[in-house]
């Protein structure tokens, strides 16, 4: 892997959009001009079941194409996966959790037994639901992601989420909106300790 | 910051089966008939999307097994039409008795085809055993590293079957590509449909006026002849395969071949592989040639004629090469890559490289950058003498015993 490369691992259950969320986020990041991968780890396919998704980016074409084991960034969508996956596995003392939660940073550390400086927390479940109306935690979390990396450009991420989900719920504006609202909340909101 | 090769390209962000579904959408053919499979279903779930909204005016035949889808293919392509289908693994398997009959018939028919493994035990991911298994079934065979290869070898193989006049498949790694979004670069409707241009079959059986006899009964007299014809015509499909890479080149811009080199000119150590390992091989070779090993690679493309002359010379002075199947032929020998290179390599004098076999990622089974990078470890040695080398299948990131 190459230094400028950036990995991203994607933690859920079947049906919150895990997956989703690594498609919206690398056709996001794409629109910001650089290189992108996006796929899912496939499993068994169970509602509920612990699911993982992944993303590579870089500003060079990636060739690479075997499975991601050391994430510079690991997403945790369902706070409950914490107690049975491992959900810190090869992040090492640098790698980055974010995690949808309604604890402090510092708590989740001790929990995963990793450095606070590690650890940043958004409550991205409250966020869905005061944005989009269900707890949806995946498009909240993407905008945390995205600021949590922090070269990133939010601007171009929520302009090309917004041609996505035009074309997409043209009939329900108000979906294109709460989510939108969701990505950018959740981008202020994300806190380190 | 990405920027597109053809000045009419635009960047999307696909998997593997939305570009290829992209492409049929495009090349727009007469008929398709599929019948879905794991990993390989989008392909035919969206192009039906795209019939079911208009989009196209492709006629879709939903059929109740793949021996059907095939033979429904055959049938349409036979008629005259630009016919198409999309399958993988058990599906190819099931069509087994009419690919022989497609390709014997010498119709132009292209196939979306997505790698997985082959049952018994039932697994639903990526290797190569499905299309290695039909490697002698008269098809073209073109494989594809990353989706944008995808997207392109499914446009050229349009042109190459009408050409050739023989079926070709076009396959991705399942799930490894198939279902992995990445940047592709597509190109304008019309200027695909220009590149394709219009089918115009010179015999099809719906032409009344030309009435023809198609799939007789061939004993002692001519059978061995049309077989031979068969033969020659996948013999012919080289300079075809070339020919049209040469025309996608001057069009589009992205420049291909019956196989790719990597850091082949002054290699003493290279690899043999196809499809996505390639890509991974590729981050092992820069990374060894920052050392200062001479690391290579040959990513075949198109396996199926296979160029067997020019690999032999592209290879002839390198010390070492280890050719790596996705695909286990259980033949008590070798893996059909290995096969294949070994007898090129023998045929046109080459004896001087060692050559081992490496199998590989079977049934979706991980395959890195450290494996890879221990196997070029392991040609160093052997180019060296340090290492005798192996006459035996060497098994990468299995448990054995």
């Amino acid at each position: 892997m190459s230094a400028k490369m950036i990995e991203v691992r994607w933690h859920g259950r079947g049906g919150q959009g895990a997956k989703t969320a690594a498609l919206l986020f690398a056709e996001a990041v794409l629109a910001t001009g650089k290189y992108i991968q996006a796929f899912p780890e496939y499993g068994p396919e169970r509602m509920g079941a612990p699911v993982q998704s992944f993303n590579r980016i870089s500003e060079d074409p990636i060739t690479i194409h075997s499975g991601i084991t050391n994430p510079q960034y690991v997403v945790i969508l369902d706070p409950s996966l914490m107690d049975c996956v491992d959900v810190t596995d090869g992040i090492g003392t640098t790698g980055k959790v974010i995690v949808n939660t309604t604890f402090s940073a510092e708590e989740i550390a001790k929990q995963l037994m990793v450095d606070k400086s590690q650890v940043y927390v958004v409550n991205a479940s409250h966020i869905a639901v005061e944005t989009i109306g269900k707890n949806i935690p995946n498009t909240p979390m993407l905008g945390a992601l995205v600021k949590v990396i922090g070269n990133l450009d939010i601007s171009g991420v929520l302009e090309d989420t917004k041609t996505k989900l035009t074309a997409k719920f043209r009939h329900k504006p108000e979906v294109i909106d709460g989510n939108l609202a969701s990505i950018k909340r959740a981008y202020d909101e994300v806190q380190s300790a | 910051m990405i920027k597109t090769v053809y000045p009419k390209g635009k960047l999307v962000a696909k998997t593997g089966n939305e570009v290829m579904a992209e492409a049929m959408r495009q090349i727009e053919p007469d008929v398709v008939a599929a019948y879905p499979i794991t990993p390989a279903t989008e392909i035919v779930q969206i192009f039906s999307q795209f019939v079911a909204d208009g989009i196209v005016k492709s006629e879709y035949v939903a059929v109740e097994s793949e021996h059907s889808a095939m033979s429904a293919t055959i049938a349409a392509s036979a008629a005259g039409a630009r016919a198409m289908t999309g399958t993988s693994s058990q599906g190819l398997s099931l069509m087994w008795e009419m690919l022989y009959i497609a390709s014997g018939l010498r119709l132009p028919i292209v196939m979306a085809e997505v790698n997985r493994a082959i049952s018994a035990p039932i697994n639903i991911h990526g290797d190569q055993s499905d299309t290695m298994g039909a490697r002698d079934a008269g098809w073209i065979q073109i494989y594809s590293e990353n989706s944008q290869e995808a997207y392109d070898n499914m446009i050229q193989a349009t042109k190459i079957a009408e050409k050739a006049k023989l079926p070709v498949l076009v396959t991705t790694d399942g799930f490894i590509i198939s279902h992995c979004m990445e940047v592709v670069e597509t190109y304008p409707d019309e200027d695909v449909k220009k590149f394709i241009g219009e089918y115009k079959p010179e015999r099809y059986l719906l032409d009344v006026k030309n009435p023809y006899t198609l799939g007789s009964i061939d004993l002692q007299d001519y059978y061995f002849e049309h077989r031979w014809q068969l033969a020659q015509a996948m013999r012919d499909a080289k300079n075809t395969i070339l020919e049209v890479a040469k025309e996608f080149e001057n069009t589009f811009g992205r420049k291909y071949d019956m196989y790719e080199k990597f850091m082949m000119d002054d290699a003493e150590i290279a690899i043999v592989v196809i499809g996505s390992t390639a890509g991974t091989a590729k981050v092992v070779i820069k990374e060894l040639r920052e050392k200062g090993i001479k690391a290579g690679l040959i990513k075949i493309r198109v396996f199926r004629p296979f160029p067997a002359e020019m690999i032999a010379k592209d290879l002839a002075n390198v010390k070492a090469v280890a050719v790596m199947d996705r695909s286990d032929s259980c033949s008590g020998t070798y893996a059909p890559v290995y096969s294949d290179v070994v007898a090129a390599l023998y045929a046109q004098g080459v004896t001087g490289p060692k050559v081992v076999n490496y199998v590989y990622g079977l049934g979706g089974r991980e395959i890195n950058t450290e494996h890879i990078a221990s196997i070029y470890d392991t040609l160093g040695k052997i180019a060296s003498g340090a290492q005798k080398a192996f006459t035996e299948i060497e098994y990468v990131n299995v448990r054995i015993k």
